[in-house]
């Protein structure tokens, strides 16, 4: 498991907002393009020096494949990663204020203390 | 020697902006009482005439990543861009810049590293909203200049509690020891309990109202030793996933003085978290 890798995909697509787009148009087409083009790179270096084994695991995969932000939370991946991009993608949709904020901590209602580690 | 003329703490609330600038239905009704606390907040700052302000603060993941990342660092450039896209796109934060104090961050960097911390440094540094946010509350013009000190309150292996603390006491030592007649203000935000991406957020008040209690008993009274006591990086998970900000209020304690009372206290019970302002003034009231 990479909860590194999770939050790299998760860092790297919330600062760039045509990829905040682009995931939340289609998912499962930017996580297959982010592992085969991206995973590796490392940021402040070019290309060339990549690194050569960072890969998902397939839940991993999935959970970003379907936006599934309650096992993200359940593997670790950093909660205020999560939370900021999936509050970009999804706050729009909002008919009251806060209301998608309630909604997704509300999902995570099976979760006590203490929770998933996100230790990296 | 430069003068310490005050020790300000702080939450850094990044909705604060938004709710004090709107107008009409978008003016939410918590704001009026807001705005008219941060302005009282502000005078306590204004009275004190700084040319200097240390601003201790912690990026959220903007800047610092896990690749490569600093326990403590201090920023060390002549100028500091302000906020981040995502900043912009989830609270309407502005962009801005201010000017940075080189000469500061060089004493203070060369005087951590000579004294038993080994601060990170950075020459190239946006600032984010824990630092900004401060700015925007009790400096808005943004004319002064500053020394960015960042903290990892964030991003796990973190240091320990008591380290905070001594991080302030040495910020607050190095500030009186430059050779300068500048007056400083050493401002530092964080957070009382706060729970962020997990199932405890976006309550009616803060996920822990017991632990903001005694939290700015703590503060308000300069009470380190018990503070030190029940405050552990264990302990804070408790109140709220992501409280381990409230490290940053046990740095600025270390700044104030063990058992100094605060000149200044003020809180605001707001839905998600709790605000609460401090101000000490170690040179004494300003006239």
């Amino acid at each position: 498991m990479s909860k590194y890798l999770l939050d790299k995909f998760l860092f790297t697509v919330d600062r760039d907002p045509d990829l905040v787009e682009r995931y939340r148009e289609d998912p499962s087409g930017t996580v297959a393009w982010w592992e085969e083009t991206q995973a590796n790179r490392i940021l402040n270096c070019t290309d060339g020096e990549a690194s050569t084994w960072q890969e998902f695991t397939e839940e991993e995969r999935e959970a970003l494949r379907t936006h599934d932000h309650v096992a993200l939370f359940r593997m670790g991946a950093h909660p205020f990663l999560t939370l900021t991009l999936f509050i970009a993608m999804f706050e729009r949709d909002n008919t009251e204020p806060l209301e998608y904020q309630k909604a997704y901590g509300a999902a995570l209602a099976e979760f006590s203390l203490p929770y998933p580690d996100i230790a990296t | 020697m430069a003068k310490v003329v005050a020790v300000i703490a702080s939450t850094h609330h990044p909705f604060y902006y938004r709710a004090s600038t709107s107008t009409g239905d978008d003016r939410p009704p918590f704001a009026d009482e807001w705005v008219a606390k941060i302005e009282r907040f502000r005078e306590t700052l204004t009275r004190a005439r700084p040319d200097v302000l240390v601003m201790v603060g912690s990026d959220h993941f903007h800047q610092l990543w896990l690749d490569n990342m600093p326990q403590f660092l201090v920023g060390k450039a002549p100028v500091y861009d302000a906020n981040w896209y995502n900043e912009e796109r989830e609270f309407g934060m502005p962009i801005f810049r201010v000017e940075g104090h080189e000469e500061l961050s060089t004493h203070i960097l060369r005087g951590g590293l000579d004294s038993g911390f080994d601060l990170a440094f950075s020459n190239e540094l946006r600032i984010d909203h824990s630092v900004t946010c401060p700015i925007i509350t009790l400096r808005p013009e943004a004319d002064l200049p500053i020394v960015p000190v960042y903290t990892n309150i964030f991003a796990p292996p973190l240091p320990q509690p008591r380290r905070f603390v001594e991080l302030g006491r040495m910020l607050r030592q190095l500030v009186e020891s430059w050779p300068s007649d500048q007056r400083v203000a050493i401002i530092g935000t964080g957070h009382l309990s706060l729970e962020l991406g997990g199932p405890r957020q976006f309550g009616p008040h803060g996920p822990d109202p017991e632990f903001d209690r005694k939290a700015v008993d703590w503060i308000a009274s300069g009470d380190i030793d018990g503070c030190l006591a029940e405050v552990t990086l264990d302990s804070l998970h408790a109140p709220g996933n992501a409280t381990h900000g409230f490290m940053d209020f046990m740095l600025m304690m270390g700044a104030a003085g063990d058992g100094v009372r605060a000149d200044h206290v003020d809180s605001l019970d707001l839905f998600h978290t709790m605000e609460a302002y401090f101000t000490w003034y170690p040179e004494g009231e300003p006239a």
